[in-house]
């Protein structure tokens, strides 16, 4: 009984001085530091996604510091895991901001979690990158946005469809949750637009994980054999595609037959799928692993160097948080701080290159420019690009296909400033969620 | 103004092997290494600096990457004559590389080169010229396949077929061996969906002479996809020495349809009379056309007797339509109902007949569909075989891990359903981390063995997928086996008397601990073997559990708890039901609406549709 209270005691000093040595270490280093938040689910269900978005932003910061860090300091990452869990997104960016007091935050992947942290990041006057491809109809002033929006992906795949394939007959396929219900609103109108008649537009929403296939897909087969070409534009998100895949490949439908062209499978998803049934099928993003640069082949190599893995795969989400990254190092250079409302201010109408060449500007409406490529998925769990767009698109957060969008524009420089300011009425709104 | 040539003109890169389109790769070293090739073609060498100068020309823009334009995929309109090519090499670099390509996308080369390293549109070009030649079948046929490679060393073509190393190589003409080479050594010939369709097309026509009846008739099917005048004159041909009647039916209606739209009145009438009894898709689609209306509101078809007869013969194979669809909805809800029972009959086991709620079960099953990725690592070459052994491990893994489970935790818990259900939902979260930590949180892929992929194709209204096929038999085949065990063994009814009355039993010297780990063991091993099914048709990763748990619980607790044929037909019932409302309320209203029923049918018979009767149940 004795002895243990004795190991106790020692014990306990132990932590006592530990823990006094390690915080006083841990300000020390704050002083000169510049710290970054890295805001990626590690746990739950997006952690497959989102983990390798961690990853990249701490090779990112790991190289910019052997460059000799920015401002004369070293970045610092701060590293938390929202858990998959959308309100615990907006803790964890409050605590970011208010505890760590971060420079500006990098992260989040579902919208819904985005749409989570919004009023935290503007509450604080934070700076939030979100990296992903998203619905758009909005524009924060404290957001921006390096993945596509709808018109840098969804629209030029519908046109490289209509164009080029010569479909008539369309197949709305999503995930039922806002990016795909906006998506394909979106889409609707457009097709409309281009004189598509309803009865050759089919809409179909299923749950998240949905792995029971056949009868949607039977649908598919028997809409699409009315003699007119059809293709499916999937907004299907998540490990569903792979079922989904599954039963067209099995139940005969060939991408010559109806190709599927999809906007949420990239490099990464494909890596854990049976490649086979995919061929040939199609998908929109902005950046391929196998386009042909030097610029990306350095940074494939970076990457797989930096995680140790000679068969991981790089991907369009990544690619953006390296475009929103070294324009906002870019950007606190431009400033000389980095206080957010100089940055904000300084960001706008800087440029970087693109891995797939090209340049990437940063918008008025923080959102920026890229090019749109089409792939088709090969054996290997690659792209073959089959089409690009001849110069890269500016990005446009509120569509002009939607009736109540259209007048809307974002505009964060003077004399507009605003993300929702209507051209009609001359009025700002100055809501996003 | 010439850079925007240059752009359209380069838009090449799936057709482009790396080497050739790495700026690092200097002119000189280029030319020193094709002139150590053996047999090559002089154009090609010209071909190869032409694309290398160009290209490097074109990288050093800066917008490089975004050259190209939609729809101009490579093909040429300048029409160079030939004589440009046999000016020397130093004077067509200097007359700026653009001329260079338009004169080589418009020669007539070896195709075999433009099939090796031609852009797409030259690839179609080269095809179209082999497909004259049926010695030529072979090497489309790998073409179409993905197992045409290209030898980097030594600029030729060949069939490889891939070993634990690399690739076993064959000659695609000859035929003749040419050894392994590293994978390194031979880059894939890409094809994109339009040589595809293109492929398809000439290999049926290459084939429909073949001695194989079953590959005449995928000839024939194949070139009934787009008709036009070259392969009807084909068909028309082979018609008269054709022996096989399914072929020749095949045939016939591919001619019938085309006699629809025949300037001879009888022969129309001859032909919708006829079509009418075919269970067509493109019939169908013929017969819809004819029935149509134009923008004006008038008939297409002015013929007023050929439309009433085309709209007649609609109606009839309309009929014939639905009655195929109600077969497929059943054979649908009865392959769900499949699934969900598989996922289910353990559970009626653990929860039905032991009491126990058991939270972990979705992760036994995740246990089984990993071990079943496991087998497939082992046994890369034998997919079949590594499924098929993957049965037996799963039961054993699961049944293992249940046991341990059992023995560890849920014994000390009996009587205390609450706290063993968050017991057991500890252990679900522990597994789930634990299979991440071993194998990543990504989903792995399970591949499908050949024999399961595919569907049994009727006829074109009605067809049914294989995997689902094989799962609702392998479904009945595992309830009938555990049905057996519970009825034929000691095992089972030792397990039977635990549950009745646990007391009883043990005053006539079961040993029911002993039962109880058994029992439970048996219960998770068929989990284990639900998860080698559900590898087929899911993904494959930690959260595959999370996804059924809640479906196991819903089948056992509406089948009646503690009944293994109510767990058969609550599945199978629900399965159909699911089914039935899909169409009409889409699939995530479906889900609801079966579950509001659900609801409302506890309510009314809490035990389930086959409640337990005697003594024993009421007590």
């Amino acid at each position: 009984m004795k002895r243990l209270s004795i190991s106790f005691r020692k014990l306990a000093t132990a932590a006592a001085l530990s823990t006094a040595l390690f915080g006083a270490a841990g300000s020390a280093q704050a002083e000169d530091t510049i710290k970054v938040g890295v805001l990626h689910s590690l746990s739950g269900t997006m952690a497959i996604s989102e983990t390798t978005l961690k990853d990249t932003m701490l090779m990112l910061i790991d190289e910019q510091n052997k460059k000799g860090g920015l401002l004369g300091k070293k970045l610092e990452a701060v590293v938390v895991d929202p858990a998959s869990n959308w309100p615990l997104f907006a803790e964890k960016a409050r605590e970011l901001i208010t505890k760590d007091k971060v420079s500006a935050i990098f992260g989040c992947w579902t919208s819904v979690s985005r749409k989570s942290v919004l009023p935290v990041i503007e509450e604080l006057n934070n700076i939030l990158f979100y990296p992903v491809q998203y619905e758009g109809e909005e524009s924060s002033k404290n957001v921006f946005y390096t993945g596509a929006a709808p018109n840098q992906q969804a629209i030029p795949a519908v046109d490289y469809l209509m164009n080029d394939l010569k479909v008539q007959r369309w197949v709305l396929a999503g995930t039922d949750y806002v990016y795909p219900r906006t998506t394909n609103k979106i889409l609707e109108a457009y097709l409309k637009a281009k004189g598509v008649k309803p009865a050759d537009i089919m809409i179909n929403y299923t749950p998240f994980g949905h792995s029971d296939w056949q009868s949607i897909v039977a649908d598919i087969k028997k809409f699409g054999s009315a003699g007119k070409k059809t293709a499916v534009v999937s907004t299907i998100n998540g490990d569903a595609n792979v079922p989904f895949y599954k039963e067209l490949g099995n139940q005969g439908i060939k991408a010559e037959d109806i190709p599927v062209v999809a906007f949420s499978v990239g490099e990464e998803e494909l890596s854990g799928m049976d490649t086979k049934p995919l061929v040939g099928h199609l998908a929109a993003w902005n950046y391929f692993m196998s386009v042909d640069t030097t610029k990306n082949a350095a940074f494939i190599q970076q990457w797989k160097d930096y995680i140790k893995n000679p068969k991981r795969v790089t991907n369009d989400p990544m690619e953006a948080h390296y475009i929103g990254f070294n324009m906002w190092v870019k950007a606190v250079e431009k400033a000389g701080t980095t206080d957010p409302d100089a940055v904000q201010k300084a960001i706008i109408g800087v440029e970087f290159p693109n891995l797939t060449g090209g340049t990437a500007k940063m918008l008025p409406n923080h959102h920026i420019s890229k090019p749109v490529l089409i792939g088709e998925i090969q054996e290997d769990g690659q792209f073959a690009t089959v089409w690009q767009t001849n110069k890269v698109v500016d990005g446009d957060a509120w569509s002009d296909f939607l009736p109540d969008s259209k007048p809307i524009i974002a505009d964060w420089t003077a004399p507009i400033n605003c993300g929702n300011y209507n051209t009609k009425t001359k009025k700002c709104s100055g809501q996003n969620y | 103004m010439q850079s925007q040539r240059f752009r359209t003109r380069l838009k090449t890169p799936p057709g482009l092997r790396p080497a050739d389109r790495s700026p690092k790769n200097s002119l000189l070293s280029m030319m020193t290494t094709t002139s150590t090739q053996t047999g090559i073609e002089t154009r090609g060498v010209f071909k190869r600096l032409f694309e290398l100068v160009f290209l490097n020309t074109v990288r050093r823009e800066p917008v490089a990457g975004l050259s190209a334009q939609p729809g101009s995929n490579g093909t040429s309109a300048v029409d160079r004559s030939g004589w440009l090519i046999r000016i020397g090499l130093v004077l067509l670099i200097a007359a700026a590389a653009m001329a260079a390509r338009p004169v080589l996308a418009d020669e007539t080369g070896n195709p075999l080169d433009l099939l090796r390293q031609g852009s797409m549109s030259e690839r179609e070009q080269a095809v179209e010229q082999l497909a004259a030649d049926s010695a030529n079948l072979k090497l489309l046929q790998a073409l179409q396949d993905g197992k045409l490679f290209e030898l980097k060393a030594e600029a030729k073509l060949a069939i490889g077929l891939e070993t634990q190393t690399g690739y076993s190589l064959t000659d695609p003409i000859s035929g003749a061996s040419l050894g392994e080479v590293e994978r390194g050594a031979v880059g894939k010939i890409n094809l994109n969906n339009k040589l595809r369709t293109l492929l398809r097309k000439a290999i049926g026509q290459l084939q429909l002479n073949h001695a194989d009846p079953a590959v005449r008739l995928g000839a024939v099917q194949a070139m009934a996809k787009n008709v036009d005048d070259k392969a009807l004159a084909l068909l028309k041909d082979h018609l008269d020495h054709e022996a096989d009647a399914e072929i020749v039916a095949a045939i016939r209606s591919v001619l019938l349809l085309q006699d629809i739209n025949s300037p001879d009145k009888s022969q129309r009438v001859n032909a919708i009379t006829t079509l009418k009894e075919f269970d067509s898709q493109d019939a169908v689609n013929k017969l819809q056309a004819l029935t149509e209306k134009d923008a004006d509101g008038n008939f297409v078809e002015a013929d007023s007797d050929i439309r009433n007869l085309a709209e007649a013969a609609l109606i009839k194979i309309r009929g014939r339509m639905q009655a195929y669809a109600a077969i497929e909805t059943v054979f649908f809800g009865l392959s769900l109902g499949a699934v969900l029972v598989l996922a289910a009959i353990g559970l009626a086991i653990t929860f039905g007949v032991m009491g126990i709620i058991n939270m972990a079960h979705g992760e036994l099953m995740m246990l089984g569909a990993y071990t079943t990725y496991v087998m497939q690592q082992l046994l890369p070459n034998n997919l079949g075989t590594a499924l098929i052994l993957s049965i037996p491990m799963a039961f054993l893994v699961a049944a293992l891990v249940g046991i341990a489970i059992e023995r560890g935790i849920i014994r000390f818990l009996y009587g205390r359903p609450l706290e063993t259900l968050l017991a057991t939902f500890g252990v679900s979260l522990f597994l789930q981390q634990a299979v991440r930590s071993i194998f990543s949180p990504l989903n792995r892929s399970v591949a499908t063995p050949d024999w399961m992929s595919g569907s049994w194709q009727i006829n074109d209204f009605l067809s049914l997928t294989w995997n689902r096929f094989y799962i609702l038999i392998f479904c009945l085949l595992v309830f009938t086996a555990l049905l057996q065990i519970l009825k034929r063994t000691k095992l089972g009814l030792e397990v039977r008397a635990v549950a009745q009355n646990r007391g009883m039993a043990r005053a006539m010297g079961i040993p029911t601990s002993r039962v109880d780990a058994m029992t439970f063991g048996l219960g998770s091993g068929i989990a284990g073997v639900a998860g080698v099914a559900l590898s087929q048709i899911t993904n494959v990763g930690p959260n595959l559990g999370q996804a059924y748990i809640v479906d196991s619980f819903m089948v056992v607790v509406f089948g009646g708890v503690g009944n293994l044929f109510g767990t058969l037909v609550a599945g199978f019932s629900l399965g159909i039901a699911n089914k039935v409302l899909e169409p009409y309320a889409g699939a995530v209203l479906a889900k609801i609406l079966v579950l509001v029923f659900i609801i409302l049918f506890i309510q009314k018979k809490p035990r389930g549709l086959f409640p337990q009767k005697g003594r024993a149940a009421e007590s």
